[in-house]
């Protein structure tokens, strides 16, 4: 039986709720002779930046297990070639657009998330893993005052809806997403990467040139759960899950733990089509538990 | 375009130790398929796929032709994959290289150790006016010698223990100061695509290289197989799966 998968995130319908993570989609096109974009919930695009970004030297990636490590850095094209070169098309293809933005400074923030406003984009994701230069280089979101400083100047300049991505580099993930919640975010995403290390045991080199990456992929998933069940349970907006997410399975289980949509990264790298494998997964479950509306999975964990 | 999906390995062949060859039957892949294009190969237990070139492409029997060293984990499991068995495999990847309008001019191929396998392709289409120098470690690590001269073209094999040269670059100097090569393709280690460069600036000859990153998605999207080029004075971060793997030697060497 087809069966309606849609979710409202932030005020924003989604036709179903699997969204391509940002980063690991580009601005779409390249998927795009693939399958008809439209048929994913949404796309978070790449990480923009208010200027063009070379990003990392290379070697940028490593595989773990069950995981990637990334140090890509933000390489990207900034938001204006966004807005001219890859905007247009991205809206006429895809369901929902997801700008997903990043900078140094709380101006960066500010200047981009003013050009957005003027566009068509459907919610702006706020990427506050990057250094924070105006304070001595550690990532704005590991702390309460930086999640809180970067929402609100973002805030204080669209009317669009805000989805604030956190990182999971924290000793208490609540207390970043409660400020956020505090300085008008709609919605929270998380988590971003995990921040990790690998070395060549023969060369005695760490295996990625930045030293240190991200992780992401399968390996990630419990941590991910866990925070996105915390989050869920100290704030009243709206939680997107995404971490290691490779099969419908885990994306009900990231529901369960209390999302309401959920994004795909590192799994579509192994199978350009696993989004869409998940949203046939998720159909299927809803059939065989006879579930009409997916709010009745969200946040339905049984906590012992 | 590419496609992805499961394609049934028809042949496997061990030709030298550790190195092997298979052929996977993909019509449309085939179809498609340039001379310098790669495939990204699934392998089960992994969560990064693993770039392979294509070495051959059979249009008419739709087939891809792979050769491959075993490296490490993820190529020792792909080199356990039975005949019959399927692969997933996303192909063909990235831009391959650019062959002379005129097919009747001269090229060189310069290619070392596992990068000569992709020079195969090239070969084919030049018919008898390919000459190729590949450089192996050792006489038990040539591969493909036979396929070049069935190809029709001119082989010098150079190996530190055969041969008259030890390394490709004595011999392609040789053949550039003799005049009308049209353009040298090159495929190896990076010391020897940097010298493949030199010599073909100092005789102002045309030189494409097939460079090597690690990949995430394989297709343009994930930005992490960067590769640094200069391109009218501007230096750009370019993607070894979408802009390459074949880059102009000057930009990428300059
Ligand atoms: C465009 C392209 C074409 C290639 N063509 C061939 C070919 O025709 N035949 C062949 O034998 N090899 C080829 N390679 C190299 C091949 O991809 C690596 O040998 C292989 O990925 C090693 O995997 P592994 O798991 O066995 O080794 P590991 O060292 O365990 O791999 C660890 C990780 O590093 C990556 N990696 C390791 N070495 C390389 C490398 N040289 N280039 C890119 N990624 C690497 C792996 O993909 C994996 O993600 C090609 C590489 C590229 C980029
Ligand atoms: C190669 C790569 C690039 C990424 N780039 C970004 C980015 O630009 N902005 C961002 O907010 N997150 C970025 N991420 C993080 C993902 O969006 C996601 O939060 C994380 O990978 C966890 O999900 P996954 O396990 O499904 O990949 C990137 C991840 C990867 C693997
Ligand atoms: S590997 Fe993803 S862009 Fe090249």
């Amino acid at each position: 039986m087809k069966r309606d998968l849609s979710v409202t995130v932030a005020g924003v319908k989604l036709s179903n709720p699997v969204i391509a993570a940002s980063g690991t989609y580009g601005f779409g096109e390249d998927y795009a002779g693939l399958y008809p974009l439209n048929l994913l919930g949404g796309i978070s695009c790449k990480g923009l930046t208010a200027e063009k970004r070379n990003g990392n030297p290379p070697p940028r990636i490593a595989e773990t297990p069950g995981g990637v490590l990334n140090s890509v850095g933000l390489q990207n094209p900034g938001v204006d070639a966004f807005i001219k070169e890859h905007l247009p098309f991205l809206k006429e293809k895809a369901d929902v657009v997801i700008a997903n933005i990043a900078g140094e400074t709380r101006d960066d923030y500010r200047n981009i998330a003013e050009k957005l406003d003027g566009t068509d984009v459907d919610i702006i994701e706020l990427n506050i893993s990057c250094p924070n230069i105006e304070k001595g280089g550690a990532a704005w979101g590991v702390s309460a005052d930086g999640a809180a400083a970067i929402t609100k100047t973002v805030r204080a300049v669209t009317k669009k809806p805000l989805m604030v991505k956190l990182t999971p580099n924290v000793t208490d993930i609540t207390e970043t997403a409660k400020a956020a919640e505090a300085q008008g975010a709609d919605c929270i995403s998380l988590i971003n990467t995990i921040l990790g290390m690998r070395i060549d045991v023969k060369t005695r080199r760490p295996v990625l040139r930045n030293n240190t990456g991200g992780l992401s992929g399968a390996a990630v998933l419990p941590v991910a759960v866990r925070m996105v069940w915390q989050v869920a349970n100290a704030v009243k907006i709206d939680v997107v899950g995404m971490g290691g997410i490779t099969r419908a399975e885990d994306a009900i289980e990231m529901m369960l733990a209390g999302a309401k949509a959920v994004q795909v990264g590192t799994a579509i790298m192994t199978d350009p089509y696993a989004p869409l494998k998940i949203i046939d997964g998720i159909e299927l479950y809803m059939n065989d538990n006879n579930i009409t509306d997916l709010s009745e999975i969200a946040g339905k964990v049984l906590p012992w | 375009m590419w496609q992805c999906g499961v394609y049934p390995l028809i042949e496997k062949k061990l030709i030298s130790a550790g190195i092997y060859s298979f052929s996977v039957e993909c019509p449309d892949a085939a179809k498609a398929a340039k001379p310098g294009q790669f495939a990204h190969i699934r392998i089960s237990g992994f969560t990064l796929r693993r770039p392979v070139s294509i070495c051959d492409a059979d249009k008419e029997n739709g087939t891809l032709r792979f050769v491959f060293e075993v490296r490490g984990e993820g190529t020792a499991r792909l080199s356990e994959t039975g005949v019959g068995d399927n692969i997933d495999i996303i192909a063909p990847l990235g831009n391959g290289f650019t062959l002379p309008e005129n097919p009747a001019r001269r090229v060189v191929l310069a290619g070392g150790g596992i990068g000569v396998p992709p020079l195969l392709g090239i070969a084919r289409i030049m018919k008898g006016n390919a000459a190729a120098i590949l450089g192996f470690k050792n006489s038990g690590k040539v591969i493909l010698e036979k396929d070049f001269k069935r190809a029709g073209a001119d082989v010098t094999i150079c190996a530190e223990d055969e041969g008259v040269h030890k390394t490709p670059i004595p011999p392609l100097a040789e053949k550039l100061s003799r005049g009308g090569v049209d353009r040298v393709y090159a495929c190896g280690p990076e010391p020897m695509l940097k010298a493949v460069v030199a010599e073909c600036k100092k005789r102002g000859v045309e030189c494409e290289v097939s460079l090597e990153q690690r990949m995430g998605c394989g297709v343009g999207a994930c930005v992490v197989c960067a590769c640094r080029a200069v391109r009218g004075g501007e230096e750009l971060m370019l993607r070894v799966c979408r802009d390459g793997p074949v880059f102009s030697g000057r930009e990428v060497f300059p």
